[in-house]
């Protein structure tokens, strides 16, 4: 059992340390879930993608550096570690783009990967329905057989960047006659500004629109857009949610950068008497470091030929629990400043803490809420009988 | 990097789990509380024979060690097992002793390692003025300020809220060292004890999750096994969240106290308030879900119950392993 790295590695994190040292913008880029800001995280995806940074774990031929599952983790401890912009492509890279590599062809991978690398193609999820969150499987949205394609139709909702993106992916029921709700549905890409797609950006609680709602009337795909078997959708998407709460969407250098900032407010602004306050602090740096090592234990697993299946619940109620409890102690670290909006002119840390507490709400509801992911646990890992839920 | 228990580390944990399985360990820990130490010590032998001592021990006096992780592998199946008797203090003992150089009780270093010493330590600056089951030690190690001393008696036993940790003040006794170097020796051996406590916590933590998830599995009410209920579930759900966490910091404090880095004291801290803490809320959720039964002394899951607290707190304090993760 250890915890080194290899010189290899070693090396691969000062190249990204270097890297990021000259090429992170020294003032935050405005929020991303507003359009200036929007526009402003693409370009920064360029920057990314020019030197390949910007997927590091895909093959090369891709625009990625071939990185191992570790690498990959080093490199995003560096990169939020430097501060750097947020990932306005992080649906496509994170959700997407395992489910291309799993189930796409090469024609697909060819087409998709380098422009989603480059920020050229901002990609959208549409998953979820107004009628359809936790209990995905009866989703209500249509993909009719037309010629050389298929004609969607229905409501999508929730869909995360699709205010500002440029095509979307999610799972259309295809077959309306099958014994079970998870069968019959088929995995598909398509253009937010093609003709018959409604876009109306939805508010979160700050206002900003980092999501919004689909209406598709008609909206015609060619076959050549559909992921794995025509009603396989259900087994192609799971893969992807595997990905979504397991290693790759939340990874650990968010937290430990996120937990030294913390201490070093904590160390500026504290009352040393107030001992509550600092066992807050001192929860967050615990747990900020178990997440990572949890990661490193898992990423072993994986490079000793295991696979992570229900486990990765444990992760995700983890992380986004962290997530909270770390950015409100911030929040109380700050005192009266604590309450200012991420764009107030006084917002301390440019409004990093602001901006990081809204976003860490939403950590225990999307990506499957927290109340399912404790049932995968219990059913599972610890084989708890399956109730009403 | 390979963060994983290797296939011998993995062995050793299932051969000490199936050893303490067999023995009647349950009734060995209602005996140790009742003042009969008899099978606790038949016990003892057995995991001496094992090796658990000797990993703590150096092989210039007749150990194996030491091996840190490998003894985190032990104390997690100590703890799952509830096993009775100052386990923690006599590797601490022996981490003290083999710092401290020959003093007059070296000799006991190499009965350590073969379990015929069982030895008490006590910190009063680190803990509680009172040293664990005492009256059932062949010696009882006392640091006071820079001196150590090998108590020559032990007060009355003052029970515990757990009864299988019988506790009483060392008294007297002659003096082992003195000095600078007593502070230091005495610091190294505070963190083999916290870890090790830490270890026992994991374990415990998991023995009361398993017992748990396997009543809920059988207990039916309103015509269901109750652990079809989201309530339960969820519960269960966090419990295993905390101890699956507390796991990887266990086994990185071990490599870093094994490599003596200068973050270990932080890292054991980390290790010791997570694992505490975990299984503290394990032993509070294995109690209410097990209803009125669980809080019986009947049930041998009270066993397990009433140890969660004393572990949590000893050898680190929550409140004091906080604050030495932000010390450094």
């Amino acid at each position: 059992m250890d915890l080194d790295f290899s010189a290899a590695e070693d090396a691969f994190r000062a190249e990204a340390r270097t890297w990021l040292a000259a090429h992170v913008p020294a003032t935050p880029l405005p929020s991303l879930e507003t359009e200036e800001g929007f526009a402003a995280h693409r370009e920064w995806e360029r920057t990314l993608f020019a030197d390949r940074w910007s997927a590091v774990s895909w093959p090369e031929e891709y625009g990625g550096r071939g990185a191992s599952i570790l690498q990959w983790l080093i490199h995003e401890e560096e990169y939020y570690a430097a501060g750097a912009p947020g990932r306005v492509s992080q649906n496509g890279i994170n959700l997407l783009a395992p489910t291309l590599f799993e189930h796409g062809t090469d024609e697909q991978r060819a087409r998709v990967l380098p422009s989603m690398a480059s920020g050229e193609v901002i990609w959208a999820q549409a998953w979820s329905e107004p009628e359809s969150g936790s209990d995905l499987a009866s989703l209500r949205s249509t993909a009719r057989r037309t010629d050389g394609g298929w004609l969607l139709n229905g409501q999508k909702t929730w869909s995360s960047r699709a205010a500002f993106a440029d095509r979307a992916f999610g799972l259309f029921r295809s077959d309306p006659d099958t014994a079970r709700p998870h069968q019959g549905l088929t995995y598909l890409m398509f253009p937010l500004g093609a003709d018959g797609v409604t876009v109306r950006p939805i508010g979160r609680l700050d206002g900003k629109p980092a999501f919004a709602e689909l209406f598709l009337d008609d909206v015609f795909v060619p076959d050549e857009d559909v992921i794995g078997a025509p009603g396989q959708g259900w087994r192609v998407a799971m893969s992807t949610a595997g990905n979504e709460r397991g290693l790759t969407l939340r990874s650990p250098g968010r937290f430990t950068a996120a937990a030294e900032r913390l201490t070093a407010l904590w160390r500026e602004n504290a009352d040393p008497a107030d001992t509550a306050l600092r066992d807050r602090v001192a929860d967050a740096v615990v747990g900020a470091r178990a997440y990572r090592l949890f990661t490193y234990a898992n990423a072993s697993r994986i490079a000793a030929g295991g696979t992570i299946g229900a486990e990765s619940s444990l992760n995700k109620v983890f992380w986004s629990e962290l997530d909270i409890a770390l950015h409100e102690t911030a929040l109380d670290l700050l005192g009266p400043y604590g309450e200012l909006s991420d764009e107030a002119a006084d917002a301390p840390a440019h409004g990093g803490w602001a901006e990081g507490h809204t976003f860490s709400l939403a950590g225990p509801v999307y990506a499957g809420t927290n109340e399912i992911q404790r049932d995968i646990i219990a059913e599972r890992l610890l084989g708890l009988p399956k109730g009403r839920r | 990097m390979r963060f994983l228990l290797d296939d011998e580390q993995r062995e050793f944990a299932r051969s000490l789990d199936g050893m303490l399985t067999a023995a009647d360990t349950p009734g060995a820990v209602r005996a140790w509380a009742a003042g009969d130490t008899t099978p606790g010590r038949e016990l003892w032998t057995r995991l001496a024979e094992a090796g658990v001592f000797a990993l703590a021990v150096p092989e210039r006096h007749d150990g194996l060690g030491p091996l840190p992780v490998e003894t985190t592998v032990a104390f997690t199946e100590l703890g799952r097992h509830a096993v009775p008797g100052p386990l923690v203090e006599t590797v601490a003992a022996a981490a003290l002793l083999d710092a401290l150089g020959d003093t007059g009780a070296t000799a006991l270093l190499p009965q350590i390692a073969t379990g015929k010493a069982v030895v008490s330590l006590c910190v009063p600056a680190l803990g509680g003025p009172y040293a664990l089951d005492a009256d059932a030690a062949d010696a009882v190690l006392l640091v006071e300020g820079d001196t150590v001393r090998l108590a020559e008696a032990a007060g009355p036993v003052q029970p515990s809220a757990d009864p299988a940790r019988r506790l009483a003040r060392p008294l007297g006794g002659t003096v082992l060292a003195k000095g600078p170097a007593v502070t230091a020796a005495t610091a190294h051996a505070a963190e083999v004890a916290a870890l090790a406590t830490a270890a026992q916590c994991l374990g415990l933590g998991r023995a009361l999750l398993d017992r748990t998830v396997e009543y809920v599995g059988q207990r039916r009410q309103f015509g269901v096994a109750i652990g079809s209920f989201q309530a339960v579930k969820h519960r269960l759900a966090d419990t295993l969240i905390a101890l699956e966490f507390a796991r990887p910091l266990l086994h990185s404090a071990a490599l870093a106290l094994a490599e003596g880095a200068d973050h270990r004291s932080a890292e054991i801290a980390a290790a010791k308030v997570t694992a505490g803490e975990a299984a503290y809320a394990a032993a509070r959720t294995a109690l209410q879900l097990h209803g009125a039964v669980g809080y019986t002394e009947e049930l041998d899951l009270a066993l397990w119950i009433r140890k969660a607290r004393p572990l949590r707190d000893a050898w680190g304090t929550p409140a004091a392993c906080r604050a030495r993760v932000l010390a450094s």
